[in-house]
């Protein structure tokens, strides 16, 4: 009885976690214009949470093409279809891989540090102390965080793809010798502008608003604890995680199913 | 931090993005279907078999790619299936061109090949190919020389066999 109380409950609170993110979605973005008055705020933001992650993402996105090359490269050369190797890497990391691996690691990297920074905030009162100025936290403080998020995210999953790309083809063309002309023609006849590169970008986008708000939200409704803070920022990675891998799925549903 | 730099750094970051997205739509994507595209426009072709072409599949002439297969329907009238090409303005081909459809290498994608008539008239926008050949369906080849094998060997089996 007990375990099906335990079901209801957390599925009440479920619904209730998500009207409260959307709730607070509007919140933010309510206060655009707020926003826009005080560019370097977002800038300043921008720079902790896109600079200093570039280096991770295109690391990352080396290796994982790296990786893509050398198990597409073998298998498909039993099949004696070596050839679409880089269409291979290219629809994988443009449609899939690229924006779920740069919004998973920018949510652990950037998104985990977002949380803890505001969850610190309120702990030490100073949100409070912003209320008891007449300064609005959410947008002197909440705002700025999110839309860097937004912003950053598409560039880094640009950047993953680039790296990934470059990665498959050290290991495809240098390594194992695959003609590097076969690489970027297969390539370049079988992927699209308008629908590759341009839903792999709508998807990092939504990618990155998910993550930020997640983030966002864990850090302002945290409680003002050191214990607090550590939950809210595990609970930042790991629900960001969950939410960018179900919100794939709807996408390539709709994007990529015809 | 001070403010010029923390500045430099964003503006190479955004820079870095993207640049990053000019080589995804030129180096990998090939800048192919770019907004803007090159205009087109759009001629039919009804087959009675079009094996497993889909839209979006590429339309070649000699081997070149001048357009691109915009939608499949299904006729009500003739249950026949009617292709609609969407052929890049530059070219424009004679009232008797055929179409058929083609398969690129042993398991490659199936593409519609085009081969220019005689006919001084050009096929206007909206004209309908009408010499074409349909796909070859692996099923019907086998059937066919399962056929022939059986009747050259033997033609009294043949014969049972075709008017079972």
């Amino acid at each position: 009885m007990n375990f099906i109380q335990n079901i209801g409950a957390k599925t009440l609170a479920f619904i209730q976690t998500l009207g409260a993110n959307v709730l607070f979605l509007i919140k933010i973005c309510c206060l655009l214009p707020q926003t826009l008055l005080r560019p370097r705020l977002t800038l300043r933001q921008m720079y902790f949470s896109g600079v200093l992650s570039v280096l991770i993402i295109a690391v990352s996105g080396l290796f994982v093409g790296m990786v893509l090359g050398l198990q597409g490269y073998t298998q498909l050369a039993k099949f004696k279809s070596a050839d679409v190797l880089g269409f291979m890497v290219a629809a994988s990391l443009l449609r899939e891989l690229g924006p779920v691996l740069a919004a998973i690691l920018f949510a652990s990297s950037a998104g985990g540090a977002m949380t803890s920074e505001i969850g610190l905030m309120k702990t030490t009162e100073q949100l409070e102390a912003m209320n008891v100025m007449a300064v609005n936290p959410v947008a002197r403080v909440v705002a700025p965080r999110f839309w860097a998020g937004v912003l950053s995210m598409p560039l880094l999953a640009n950047i993953f793809n680039v790296a990934g790309i470059y990665g498959g083809y050290l290991v495809g063309v240098e390594w194992l010798g695959l003609d590097a002309g076969v690489y970027w023609s297969h390539m370049q006849n079988n992927m699209t502008w308008s629908y590759d590169v341009a839903n792999g970008l709508i998807k990092s986008l939504c990618f990155g608003m998910a993550v930020a708000l997640i983030a966002v939200y864990q850090g302002f409704h945290c409680v003002p604890t050191a214990e607090g803070i550590l939950r809210a920022s595990t609970r930042t990675v790991v629900s960001s995680a969950l939410t960018v891998l179900a919100l794939d799925f709807i996408l390539t549903a709709f994007m990529f199913v015809n | 931090m001070k403010k010029s730099i923390l500045e430099f750094w964003v503006g190479l970051f955004v820079l870095l993005g993207l640049g990053a997205l000019g080589v995804l739509a030129f180096q990998v994507a090939g800048g192919k279907d770019f907004s803007g595209s090159t205009p087109s426009y759009t001629v039919y072709a009804d087959f009675s078999d079009i094996g497993g072409l889909k839209p979006n599949a590429p339309v070649r002439v000699s081997g070149v790619l001048v357009g691109r297969v915009a939608s499949i329907e299904l006729d009500p009238k003739t249950y026949q299936a009617r292709v609609a090409l969407n052929i890049n303005q530059q070219y424009t081909f004679s009232n008797d061109v055929s179409a058929s459809i083609l398969t690129s290498g042993l398991l490659g994608e199936q593409y519609i090949g085009l081969q220019q008539g005689g006919d001084p008239d050009d096929l206007a926008a909206g004209g309908t190919i009408t010499i074409t050949s349909s796909a070859m369906v692996l099923e019907n080849l086998i059937g066919k020389f399962m056929t022939n094998f059986t009747g050259s060997k033997d033609n009294k089996t043949a014969t049972e066999e075709k008017t079972e």
